[in-house]
């Protein structure tokens, strides 16, 4: 199957004062038709930025180089123009924080309306219309009456709705949702998880999850790409990924996390010890070897890449007995 | 919206009363006996009795405040000493000059400042700010008085093309009034433009790192439509501030362009009366100042309800 989003050795390197700051090192994956791809990983790995680069949200200090194809269409390099037409109608972001991703001084409608307005070019009443019909679809109830308040009158979830309604609303390729249940209370993430779900059974929208929750992951995505400072190190679909993870990152990850199945109260949570390198330098080694515990001398010395198949991994050392999680 | 316009229409009255015995407070507060003042050489107790009874100085602060009130009320103003013309005539002759000149001033200020100020912005650290900063610097430093003088002396006098003084007004003749006002509106907007550019520039900065810009991004709006619309509106707040501020201050008085330019405003009227002792006039003057700041305040609030509508539930609230 071809996939609708293939991102090839994506690199993005800012310009700081202290010199280039590599964020995202070669990172590569695919996302098929109607597929939900979870990018999971501490804050700062690198998966914000990531998700920013495919549609060249990031700002002018950033510099992207590799290949984001979108249905066979080179996004790295195209002017700013056809991006402009590929965002909000091909590709869509939601973001993490709901309260402010909002305009304060727009109504959610007009919000809706004017990216209607923008890529499909509805006239006012269609537009109007079909903005009603979004909020139904995301489950915001008396949606006629709740077009024309303004983002300050409605809940958190509820602008999450809206925003997830503004994101669909031209019925795009592709979805970023980029932490979208991060802000909310948990009572409420379920909800914003459910219209995720529903969007992807109802429109076959493809979409890319960034997270750093591990149950997210296990409720909603078919696959998973674990990123560590800015580099991929392991990709699997989601059930063999939580039943046999292979890069002791990934095995730290699930057993830091509460929500991977386990009992709380009769184990307690490992950390992963040490912290994040600073990316200042992508060095000729893994960039996990300083906190690893299975690490040996070829970890210090040589750069990992991702193995092949179903089940990728990049380490010198990963866990290949199956670990009870 | 209702609620909120009856009750900033209320604190608008509470704070016009509060102005007004300010006001009549402060007069009398002035050192030194107006009836003395008013009698000059001449200072025979008769004389100053009479002088006492005409102006009501002989009642109590409670009767005079009243009549000063009542009188205020109904549009009478007294009459100046100095001339006996009626005070409120006066300042029918004098205000509209005043606030044709501050009006024009003000628009010219914020055409240019707003759009400086967003340009600034956005070309953040490229040419286009520096000079931006550089040309509001020259007009925040620049004198109004040394400018308003090169430009008649070169622009009035040696090429003619505006008139160096003088006013017509608007109803006489429509275009010799802008042709006299445009120069001293252009010189009094130009320093007022430079305030304008520097907050524009600020609370726009501030926008366009707001999360909802990235959200109009990624909807693929174009620049004009982030920039114009998402981010503009959320800086008018600021912006409409410092305009109705510099508006109520314009309108005390231009006293200086006035000056210069020969216009018969406000400014000038507030000027002769302090240096004549005219005691109902500077009343009269201050009264009609604090009323135009309350009134450009309401405007401003009320505009502020238009541009963020946050605003108008606190206000009900």
């Amino acid at each position: 199957m071809k996939p609708v989003l293939a991102v090839k050795d994506l690199s993005v390197t800012f310009r700081t004062e202290d010199g280039p700051l590599s964020a995202v090192d070669r990172v590569s994956f695919e996302v098929g038709d109607g597929e939900v791809l979870a990018v999971v990983g501490e804050s700062g790995c690198g998966k914000s930025v990531t998700a920013m680069s495919i549609a060249g949200l990031l700002p002018r200090t950033a510099t992207v180089n590799g290949s984001v194809e979108l249905d066979g269409t080179e996004l790295i390099g195209a002017d700013k123009r056809t991006l402009r037409s590929i965002r909000g109608r091909e590709v869509a972001y939601i973001f993490q924080e709901p309260m402010t991703s909002l305009n304060p001084v727009f109504t959610v409608g007009h919000q809706i309306i004017e990216v209607l307005r923008t890529h499909i070019g509805l006239n006012r009443q269609a537009a109007h219309a079909r903005a009603v019909e979004l909020l139904k679809l995301v489950g915001i109830p008396s949606a006629e009456r709740r077009v024309g308040d303004y983002p300050h009158q409605l809940s958190g979830g509820m602008r999450q709705r809206v925003m997830i309604a503004m994101a669909v609303a031209c019925d795009p390729k592709v979805l970023i949702a980029d932490e979208p249940t991060t802000a909310l209370d948990v009572t409420i993430q379920a909800g914003i998880l459910d219209v995720l779900r529903g969007l992807r059974e109802r429109l076959g929208t493809s979409i890319v999850l960034i997270t750093h929750d591990l149950g997210v992951v296990a409720d909603l995505a078919d696959r998973v790409a674990v990123m560590y400072a800015g580099r991929v190190v392991e990709t699997a679909e989601v059930h063999d990924l939580f039943a046999h993870p292979e890069h002791p990152y990934t095995v730290g990850l699930l057993g830091a996390s509460p929500a991977a199945g386990r009992h709380a109260e009769s184990q307690r949570l490992n950390e992963i010890p040490g912290l994040v390198p600073v990316l200042s330098e992508q060095p000729d080694a893994c960039t996990f070897a300083d906190r690893c515990t299975r690490a040996v001398d070829t970890c210090t010395s040589s750069q990992p890449q991702l193995t092949d198949g179903p089940h990728r991994v990049a380490c010198w050392n990963p866990v290949r007995d199956r670990v009870e999680v | 919206m209702r609620r909120y316009l009856l009750n900033r229409l209320w604190q608008s009255a509470v704070t016009l009363v509060l102005a007004t015995i300010v006001v009549f407070a402060g007069v009398r507060a002035l050192p030194g006996d107006p009836a003395l003042a008013l009698a000059g050489e001449d200072r025979d107790p008769e004389s100053l009795r009479a002088i006492r009874e005409q102006y009501g100085l002989d009642q109590s602060w409670l009767v005079q405040f009243w009549q000063f009130v009542s009188h205020a009320a109904r549009g009478d103003l007294g009459q100046s000493i100095r001339t006996g013309t009626s005070v409120r005539s006066m300042i029918v002759s004098a205000l509209p000059v005043t606030i044709e000149l501050s009006v024009l001033a003000i628009l010219i200020a914020s055409v240019i400042g707003v759009g400086t100020g967003v340009i600034a912005a956005v070309r953040r650290g490229r040419p286009a700010e520096w000079a931006a900063n550089a040309l509001a610097l020259l007009g925040l430093s620049v004198p109004h008085f040394w400018l308003g003088l090169m430009a008649i002396l070169y622009l009035s006098v040696a090429l003619g093309l505006f008139p160096a003084s003088g006013f017509v007004p608007f109803f006489t003749n429509p275009v010799a009034n802008l042709h006299h006002l445009i120069l001293p509106a252009l010189i009094l907007g130009t320093g007022l433009s430079a305030v304008i550019m520097r907050q524009t520039r600020s609370s726009m900065l501030d926008a366009l790192s707001a999360d909802y810009i990235r959200t109009a991004e990624a909807k693929g709006l174009s620049p004009k439509a982030v920039v114009g619309k998402h981010a503009l509106r959320n800086s008018l707040i600021v912006v409409v501030t410092i305009v109705g501020l510099q508006l109520g201050a314009l309108i005390s008085g231009a006293v200086v362009t006035e000056r210069i330019f020969a216009l018969p405003g406000f400014g000038k009227l507030t000027v002769d009366a302090v240096f004549q002792r005219d005691y109902p006039v500077i009343q009269a003057v201050v009264l009609v100042t604090a009323t135009a700041y309350i009134v450009i305040n309401l405007l401003v609030d009320l505009l502020y309800s238009v541009i963020d509508p946050r605003i108008r539930v606190r206000g009900e609230a």
